[in-house]
């Protein structure tokens, strides 16, 4: 093959899967516009669908429950785990392996497997359904995200500065206030952003976890879809994926999660 | 890093560590436990009184030749799947980080990368749109074609091998594209000034450097599709049972929580087995 035709083909593969990748994404977002219910074309340009979900109560109080246990996820399992990173990035200690890869479980075991699992054992201790349940799930699964992000960044930060601090006198509260948090603050911001994102589009655990009428907006998406879907599911999917693709775009800039840099 | 000597060392140590760890024990690891245990009762302690142990629900699996039989359905659709990702994924993470260079790199990668992050049911549900009877795909197709073409590619196992594809190729691309663009640039021009083709590189250098995160990858997309059961419930429609919808059965319609536990532990040992059957692999990706 010529020399210059095979780096062509390489790009147009490149792009024919970013094509496939996005295609169905922009088709869904544009018919969330269209004003036929039946996905009809000609295209005709209507927000009549956005109208209407403002108006639909079961979709705005499922989406507000979406983002406020996002939100608890987010403090709760950024809390945790950080202070849980600069445990195992201070400290050498016999065990750490073994505290490492049992963050791998709550990530590489299928959530249906997971999401059952917790339904039984809340039930048999008492929590249930609800959404106290689903939070407890939701900092589960965002825990393993934040330590990962989190002891990343760590792994560039110099442990001398903490001593020269502490030599000069400062307490190990002012070594992690003054030393240790501003330098991963980037960490634990990207850390942050990838615990919402787990969380707001978290469905599986959610779906088994939540009480029927009491729930997530991918719960409530997925019944639609099983029932039948409108336009209206369109609409407030496209707004989901916007926020979690830019969630996801902030995240990666503020860590070293995206490749070399 | 400080050797642990001093017991307040010790304590600060556990006060860093224990919230995170208690919440994983709660969360996760008790519930696995707890699932094990009621793989083995007749019925619920909190339904009925008169529960008892049993191995009923895993004698199920091995009587009842339906059990079996949508184990490798889910099997068999796991190895599609990572298939068709692996095929295209490793050309294109090739092409990123071998033929692409600076910083249209880092956007191209960042762009194949987002849509792995962003909900994973609206992705499956926007492909419903495409695929469904008259729907975008057999519009375009029929606009660019000049003869009628009816696809009928929804409700078919194809368009759940599609859906899953979608969702799970950018892991692929991820993993190859880290250990590819890991490789020593040096190596490859050694190779080339001495005469190597393009095809003779890839055979010897970049292909066997690589195959660990390629490896990792089809691993990471193998399990989550064992376990699917959303895309083959919204793609699948009457074509979409598999082992997956059946848990889901257990514990959304049927309501036999004991089998559906037995259920979720045969898939979670079969699961368990192939990590670790993976796992030399996995540890290799990760350095």
């Amino acid at each position: 093959m010529s020399r210059s035709l095979l780096p062509l083909i390489g790009k147009l593969w490149l792009f024919a899967i970013l094509f496939f990748l996005y295609a169905p994404i922009l088709v869904m977002a544009a018919m969330s516009f269209n004003a036929s219910p039946f996905y009809q074309l000609p295209f005709e340009l209507s927000t009549r669908w956005y109208q209407q979900m403002a108006g639909n109560g079961q979709i705005l109080s499922a989406a507000l429950r979406s983002v406020g246990i996002a939100m608890v996820t987010t403090l709760v399992a950024t809390a945790l785990g950080t202070a849980a990173s600069i445990g195992l990035f201070r400290y050498d200690f016999a065990g750490k392996k073994v505290l490492m890869v049992l963050l791998f479980p709550p990530i590489a075991i299928p959530w249906l497997i997971t999401g059952t699992a917790m339904l039984i054992f809340f039930f048999a201790i008492g929590i249930g359904r609800g959404t106290p349940a689903v939070i407890i799930g939701h900092v589960a699964l965002a825990l393993p995200y934040v330590i990962v992000t989190v002891t990343a960044r760590l792994s560039s930060f110099d442990i001398t500065l903490e001593e020269a601090a502490r030599s000069m006198g400062a307490n190990s509260w002012t070594v992690l206030r003054r030393v240790t948090l501003p330098w991963i603050a980037p960490g634990v911001v990207a850390g942050g952003l990838f615990a919402f994102a787990v969380s707001f589009d978290q469905f599986v655990v959610s779906y088994f976890l939540s009480e029927p009428g009491d729930s997530t907006l991918p719960v409530l998406i997925y019944t639609a879809i099983r029932k039948g879907f409108t336009p209206e599911i369109n609409a407030i999917s496209t707004i989901i994926i916007a926020v979690s693709m830019l969630i996801m775009f902030l995240a990666t800039r503020y860590s070293r999660f995206a490749g070399d840099r | 890093m400080t050797e642990l000597t001093a017991s307040a060392d010790r304590r600060r140590l556990f006060a860093l560590l224990s919230p995170a760890y208690l919440w994983l024990t709660l969360a996760v690891f008790l519930p696995l436990s707890a699932m094990l245990f009621f793989s083995f009762l007749t019925d619920l302690p909190q339904d009925n009184p008169d529960w008892s142990a049993t191995f009923d629900n895993y004698a199920r699996f091995l009587t009842n030749p339906t059990y079996a039989i949508l184990m490798w359905k889910s099997v068999k659709l796991g190895l599609m799947v990572t298939l068709g990702c692996v095929l295209i994924g490793y050309p294109c993470a090739l092409v990123l980080a071998r033929t692409i260079k600076g910083r249209a790199r880092e956007t191209l990668f960042l762009l194949v990368i987002l849509p792995f992050w962003s909900n994973s049911l609206v992705r499956i549900f926007s492909w419903a749109i495409v695929l469904r009877g008259n729907g975008m795909l057999e519009h375009a197709l029929n606009w660019l074609l000049p003869f009628e073409l009816r696809l009928e590619l929804m409700f078919t196992t194809h368009a759940v091998v599609i859906g899953l594809i979608h969702s799970y190729l950018p892991y692929v691309i991820l993993t190859s594209y880290l250990a590819l663009q890991a490789i020593d640039d040096d190596l490859v021009d050694a190779a080339r000034s001495m005469g190597a083709s393009k095809l003779t590189i890839l055979r010897r250098i970049l292909l066997p450097l690589s195959l660990p995160g390629l490896l990792a990858g089809a691993v990471l997309v193998f399990v989550p599709v064992v376990g699917s059961f959303m895309e083959p419930r919204i793609l699948g429609g009457r074509m979409g049972t598999y082992y997956g919808t059946l848990i889901e059965d257990q514990f959304v319609s049927v309501y036999n929580w004991p089998l559906g536990a037995a259920l979720s532990f045969t898939l979670l040992a079969v699961v368990l087995l192939i990590l670790a059957c993976a796992s030399p692999i996995l540890g290799k990706a990760r350095t």
